[in-house]
């Protein structure tokens, strides 16, 4: 055994000389900031303490996992929640929304809209600087936007579309006009930017503070289109600073001492790793490595979340998301262009089991397809509009089956044919769904697992019968769930048309009047739930740990991570 | 007859330039067939870079399929690729939005080798002195215990291994970071998985060597002679004995860069591994391309080398014999 021992460690030994003598002649990342910081403190520490709820420890350092290496940090090009997550910390637009979802200024101090909600003219904020020094101005705005719009860009913006809302944006963008100067922004001076909608908008406000609307350092850009692909390069204007990108390993964010809400910014730095492990994750986490596990960017195994509710220790967190998980019909397919087949399948099914049982994240059986968070009138959107569109309802499924079969002259349903994308949670779902269907409608279902690339292929070119899906928020109105299912609809993966249905979303697209909008969205998506071209089955709900002294950072209603506000209370 | 040897090696060095020359041209013929294979088959397979859950207007989409040259045929791409190629231009990640393939290796490679270097070695030097050791005493108990240790390597996969280790040396024990790879200590947890299994190999290889040569006449006779152990061991057993080693160099080398793969994920390295699989997923062309070719190119060298080193270390295979080793 001793002896065991000692081979054992001659090996340790041997493994560490080499490796000191190859990492000694290899310091180049500059990534060796002292692990007990302090050296950032900012001045004002006391101040700090009277305006934080607990009191602020002395090392304000936040580390948490990216998961993957940001495709870019050009918020022009940007379409992606892990790029979305760093441009969220160093980058800001005209507006911001605060924990409630109440839009505040960001980097226009004020606005004013005009009588038929579709001009707007916001006032930039004095003392709003880029990292670089310069002040922000209205024409880093309308270089910005129109940037993104340019269909010649060198490299298309692949997010252009979330910008037509400007007047003639969607021409411009498509090259049915050529001249930039019709788009509807312009910046009056250095101080005022005017910004003219194609139809009014209910939401724009809050979608100014999306990162396709940041502006970008018109002088920087001009000078080198490539300026975001390294942080040495890169001009940005919000509370943190990109002080390192070490490309697929960390990010360091360091706070802006000159952003002009820098009193209320507490984090001196903020370092983001790149593991695009579970596990890893999860070990850096219980060793103390991260702060903060899980949603949005990184991933909890959904194996371990049992015992991670019981564990005090993990401080687990759930909270419910602005998405929803549902399968697809093709209603072009037989016999799936029969709604009460299609009605039968919805019905036969156990949500709260499945919950339970199989995805184990408390998530929220669904019945409609709008999910809990998004913002109706007064209240949110599900909670003015209740999804009981429809229960579950074993006898009743077994006698709309039967219905619908004869209606197609059938007298048994031929096999489902269930497919989803890989992933060790879709399968163990769509297995137990087919499960639930066999056992109450004695149908049999074969499930199927095709890769990312294959499976959306599929989907998109109807090749399928029926297809599991997922779909989260773009912006915080009902439209963004409810405007897919016209018919033609770039998303619309089922084939579903109803003229009804297209005509109460062109209603509530084009009205001004919060009533009519609401009354006329829901109205839709009781249609959507009578004609069921889609399975709903759970609201998402976001799964994450955060150390306990982890103070003012919150999960979005969309499920995205804000930490700009956020300080490590003194434990 | 002395004029005569110097007249031989003439056709000695020629023939170890034609060697080369003729191996160089096989590494050529082979890296253009593996381009040509997986440019066609990575654009048989269905998706692109700019696929996702939510889709982008036709408009955009075009325009973008169009600024990438996708809209023109597949053979049309494949010349213009090639033509990139021969030029050493790997192109743009698709992907990763204003960064070139090469960057992308420049960058990450650093990494990939520094962990591969110190894997190779420690598997070498680890493997051969288990090996020696369990043949010393063999049949004994330290014999007993290589075969143990050489069994686990070769049976537990690096994939098992790496995390048991994150569990238990640093969430347990705490002695390392559970990732990355920044101070000396963060190496051990992963090149012990990365070289557990050539480490169990080279280890079977130089005891079965080691125990045949040992019994052989001529150690015999230095033993009758009274040489003492370590001499006999170091001067003429070992020798002998590690010949095989030599040649299980290429593979191994194979075997680590691509269990670095793995490695690399799990132990969140920023090397050639953690880009690959993403960049198969993500449909990312440039980058699949890139780093296909540049795996090859390594592996190919890898085994030249192996191939020249047997020939220097064994003077009875000659450099013209086909198959040399590979």
């Amino acid at each position: 055994m001793n002896k065991r021992k000692k081979t054992g460690s001659i090996m340790l030994a041997l493994v560490i000389s080499v490796s000191m003598l190859l990492s000694a002649c290899s310091n180049n990342g500059g990534n060796n900031a002292p692990t007990n910081g302090g050296t950032n403190t900012p001045a004002n520490q006391a101040e700090n303490n009277k305006s934080g709820e607990a009191a602020l420890a002395a090392e304000q350092i936040f580390r948490m996992n990216l998961h993957a290496e940001p495709p870019t940090l050009d918020p022009g090009m940007t379409q992606d929640n892990t790029s979305g997550t760093v441009l969220n910390a160093v980058m800001e637009g005209l507006t911001t929304v605060d924990k409630d979802g109440n839009v505040q200024p960001g980097m226009a101090e004020k606005w004013e809209v005009s009588e038929d909600n579709l001009t707007y003219t916001f006032t930039i904020l004095d003392g709003a600087t880029w990292s670089t020094g310069e002040p922000v101005t209205a024409h880093d705005f309308e270089f910005a936007w129109k940037r993104v719009l340019d269909p010649t860009k060198e490299t298309p913006s692949p997010y252009a579309y979330q910008l037509y809302y400007l007047k003639n944006a969607e021409a411009y963008n498509t090259g049915e006009i050529k001249d930039a100067s019709q788009v509807g922004v312009k910046a009056q001076d250095d101080k005022t930017l005017v910004v003219e909608l194609h139809s009014p908008t209910a939401y724009f406000l809050n979608l100014l503070s999306f990162y396709t609307y940041y502006p970008v350092n018109k002088a920087v850009v001009e000078a080198n289109p490539k300026f975001a692909a390294e942080a040495a390069t890169h001009s940005t204007n919000g509370p943190f600073l990109l002080t390192e990108w070490n490309h697929n390993e960390s990010l360091l964010l360091t706070k802006n001492p000159n952003y002009y809400d820098a009193d209320k910014v507490h984090f001196t730095e903020v370092r983001l790793a790149i593991i695009n492990d579970s596990n890893t994750e999860l070990s850096m986490y219980e060793t103390g490595d991260l702060d903060w596990a899980g949603r949005p960017t990184g991933e909890i195994p959904i194996d371990m979340i049992p015992s991670l509710k019981e564990d005090s220790e993990a401080n687990l967190q759930i909270q419910g998301i602005a998405t929803t998980y549902y399968f697809n019909f093709n209603t072009t397919k037989e016999p799936y262009d029969n709604v009460n087949i299609r009605k039968a399948l919805a019905m036969a099914i156990d949500r709260k089991a499945i919950v339970e049982k199989v995805t184990l994240g408390d998530q929220i059986p669904a019945f409609g397809f709008v999910p809990y968070g998004i913002k109706g009138q007064n209240d949110t959107f599900r909670d003015e509009v209740k999804d009981s569109y429809f229960t579950e309802d074993v006898e009743q499924a077994k006698t709309l089956l039967a219905k619908g079969l004869e209606e197609k002259g059938l007298t048994k349903l031929p096999t489902i044919e269930l497919i989803h994308n890989e992933g060790e949670g879709h399968k163990k779902l769509a297995t137990a769904i087919a499960d639930m269907w066999k056992t109450n409608l004695g149908v049999d279902v074969s499930v199927q697992s095709q890769e990312w690339g294959v499976f959306l292929t599929n989907r998109t070119n109807l090749n399928y019968q029926v297809a599991r899906a997922g779909w989260g928020a773009d912006y915080n109105d009902p439209m963004t769930f409810l405007d897919m299912w016209i018919t033609g609809g770039g998303n619309n993966d089922t084939g579903f048309s109803n003229a009804e249905y297209d005509g109460l979303i062109k209603k509530a697209q084009t009205s001004s009047d919060p009533a009519e909008r609401m009354e006329a969205m829901a109205a839709a998506e009781k249609i959507l739930m009578d004609e069921m071209p889609i399975l709903p089955i759970y609201y998402y709900t976001g799964i994450w740990m955060q150390k306990p002294y982890v103070q003012g950072v919150w999960i979005d209603y969309s499920g995205e991570i804000r930490f700009n506000y956020g300080y490590i209370a003194e434990h | 007859m002395a004029a005569w040897r110097k007249f031989k090696f003439y056709p000695e060095m020629m023939q170890m330039v034609r060697f080369i020359a003729t191996k160089l041209m096989y590494v050529l013929l082979t890296l253009f067939l593996l381009a040509t294979v997986t440019f066609f088959m990575m654009k048989a397979i269905p998706g692109d870079p700019f696929m996702g859950e939510k889709k982008l207007p036709p408009a955009i989409y075009n325009n973008i399929m169009a600024k990438y040259g996708f809209d023109q045929p597949v053979w049309k791409q494949y010349l213009t690729y090639m033509n990139n190629l021969l030029h050493f231009d790997l192109g743009e990640s698709m992907k990763s939005a204003n960064r070139t393939v090469n960057n992308i290796i420049q960058n990450a490679f650093p990494n990939s080798a520094k962990l591969g270097i110190v894997a190779i070695i420690v598997s070498v030097i680890v493997g051969i002195a288990l090996g020696v050791i369990a043949a010393l005493y063999h049949r004994g108990l330290i014999d007993a215990l290589a075969t143990i240790i050489a069994v686990l390597g070769v049976s537990i996969p690096s994939f098992v291994l790496a995390p048991l280790m994150q569990y238990f040396f640093a969430v347990k024990l705490g002695w390392f970071h559970v990732a990355g790879l920044k101070e000396p200590l963060d190496y051990v947890m992963p090149v012990l998985a990365l070289s557990a299994l050539p480490i169990a190999f080279i280890a079977r290889l130089t005891r079965s060597n080691m125990v045949e040569v040992m019994n052989s006449d001529y150690i015999k006779t230095a033993k009758s002679k009274g040489l003492s152990k370590a001499i006999i061991v170091n001067r003429h057993a070992l020798r002998n004995a590690i010949l095989p080693v030599v040649t299980y160099l290429g593979p191994m080398t194979a075997n680590i860069v691509t269990g670095s793969v793995v490695i690399e994920k799990i132990f969140g390295i920023a090397g050639i591994g953690k880009y690959f699989v993403e960049s198969v997923s993500n449909r990312d062309y440039t980058l699949i391309m890139g780093l296909t070719l540049f795996y090859a190119f390594i592996l190919i060298v890898a085994r030249f080398l192996t191939d020249i080193a047997y020939a220097a270390v064994d003077p009875r295979i000659k450099l013209n014999s086909r198959g040399g080793g590979s």
